[in-house]
């Protein structure tokens, strides 16, 4: 295994939060949490939780525009990054693409894409996942 | 019955218009043959199988089919991102239906979409699948200053075909197949070769033709039996010519002309555009559609809307919607884009 494919098992088990958006609703005090939790930290040994797939859709709840991007994302530059918060609930950060910058400010509808995140050069794999759009 | 269940299109925001392409290589004029005003290109984070996945979401949303009852994902495309890796199984995790279906890629040029389909129909005929989803997805690549860069678009088009709750019948379907070299492109090449003018009268006209002729005689059906027709799309000026010839009234095909809007999007290409017709049909209409792709090969499908389709209208962007939504680019950043430089 070449020292770029180490990150291979931990791609491979993200694939279902990152192509579904899948994270953890505890049963006991209907908190979803994302990515998923083995344990809910409200409820702790009470909790009960189970695999919940979230709609994909929320609202820009903080943003940033990147204009010295790292490596991997150097194309991309400048783009805008984002804390989601899902209408579920819980909060992530993404890409904020294909959308009019001005339009992009906090509290702004977004909704889910699927897109390709990061190459691992020509050779290597390529990492889908999800990005956010401004919905119009 | 078998026929269409749902389907989504995934269009790209980006355009650049076909008078900035020939701006940059003193063509002026040169794209009027073509009939093409501008055309689509993918974001730099879209490929193939990203294109894949939103149309196959949008077929998914649209019908309300648990993803879990489709047994059979099948990904046409000639721009597949890996040479060795399905797209198909990237599509089938992402719209929700692993673990249990078959799965593979497809690649005949413009025609791997319908192809997709076609095989799809054979599945749930036999009962082999409850639901099958055929895609049709490419972003393809034009040599800089070639014609080919003027029409190279970028979509996607997919088909949930089942046996229940259908929104169009598919009531018959055939292909005309032979070996014509008009249009490849060997392994490692960035851009494809072809025929010029080659890609015409013997491959394009002679297989579109010959397919819908075939298909109109084992259905016994006439020209004047069809309220709509696609054809397959590689500039705007080809599918009005078949028309012509298959003595179909221009004004059926234009709901379905998409190419002069978004470009050539090669096995997205007739699909789209029978999305676009499936936006505005009525129950009873009665569509043509013919692929085409180069190497070369056409199928050709008849295709009745049922009462249903009624039903599900509205519930996605239309295609015109998404053609509708867009960002122009300048040559430049077409050429960032589409990483036309290798230090890219």
């Amino acid at each position: 295994m070449s020292p770029a494919n180490l990150g291979l098992p931990l791609t491979w088990r993200r694939i279902p939060e990152r192509y579904g958006l899948i994270g953890s609703e505890c049963e006991n005090c209907k908190t979803n949490y994302f990515p998923v939790r083995k344990m809910c930290p409200k409820c702790r040994r009470k909790g009960k939780m189970r695999e919940v797939k979230f709609s994909g859709k929320g609202k820009v709840y903080s943003y940033t525009v990147i204009y010295s991007p790292p490596t991997g994302f150097e194309l991309d530059a400048p783009y805008a990054m984002g804390i989601i918060e899902l209408a579920e609930g819980p909060k992530l950060t993404a890409q904020i693409v294909d959308s009019d910058p001005k339009d992009v400010k906090i509290g702004t509808p977004v909704e889910m894409i699927f897109r390709k995140i990061q190459e691992d050069g020509y050779e290597g794999l390529i990492h889908y996942g999800f990005k956010f759009k401004v919905v119009r | 019955m078998i026929g269409i269940v749902g389907y989504g299109v995934h269009i790209p925001r980006y355009r650049i218009k076909a008078e900035e392409i020939a701006r940059i290589w003193g063509d002026e004029g040169g794209a009027d043959g073509l009939g093409i005003i501008e055309k689509s290109v993918p974001g730099m984070d879209e490929d193939a199988a990203t294109l894949a996945v939103e149309a196959s979401r949008n077929a998914i949303r649209r019908c309300g089919v648990d993803p879990k009852r489709i047994n059979a994902i099948f990904v046409g495309s000639e721009s597949h991102p890996y040479a060795v890796k399905p797209t198909a199984t990237i599509v089938a995790e992402a719209v929700g239906s692993t673990p249990h279906l078959t799965a593979v890629d497809m690649q005949f040029a413009c025609k791997a979409g319908t192809t997709a389909i076609q095989c799809c129909m054979g599945m749930c005929s036999s009962g082999m699948i409850e639901y099958g989803l055929g895609v049709g997805t490419d972003t393809s690549q034009g040599r800089p200053g070639d014609a080919l860069e003027y029409s190279a678009g970028a979509g996607a088009a997919a088909f949930v075909i089942g046996r229940d709750k259908i929104i169009a019948e598919i009531e018959g379907t055939c292909s005309y197949t032979t070996d014509t070299p008009d249009f490849w492109r060997r392994p490692g090449m960035d851009f494809p070769s072809h025929g010029g003018r080659f890609t015409g009268e013997p491959a394009y006209f002679k297989h579109t033709i010959s397919a819908s002729k075939e298909l109109m005689e084992k259905l016994g059906l006439k020209p004047g039996d069809f309220d709509y027709a696609v054809f397959h799309q590689p500039n705007g000026k080809f599918p009005l010519q078949v028309a012509k010839m298959l003595k179909i009234d221009p004004s059926k095909i234009k709901q379905g002309l998409l190419t002069p809007l978004i470009g050539n999007t090669y096995s997205a290409a007739s699909l789209i555009g029978l999305a676009s017709v499936l936006d505005v049909a009525k129950p009873g209409n009665r569509i043509l559609l013919t692929s085409f792709g180069s190497g070369a090969g056409s199928d050709s499908f008849s295709i009745v809307v049922t009462d249903r389709i009624l039903e599900l209208r509205g519930k996605n962007r239309s295609v015109f919607q998404y053609i509708g939504e867009k960002e122009y680019l300048d040559y430049g950043l077409y050429v960032k884009q589409r990483r036309k430089l290798k230090s890219l």
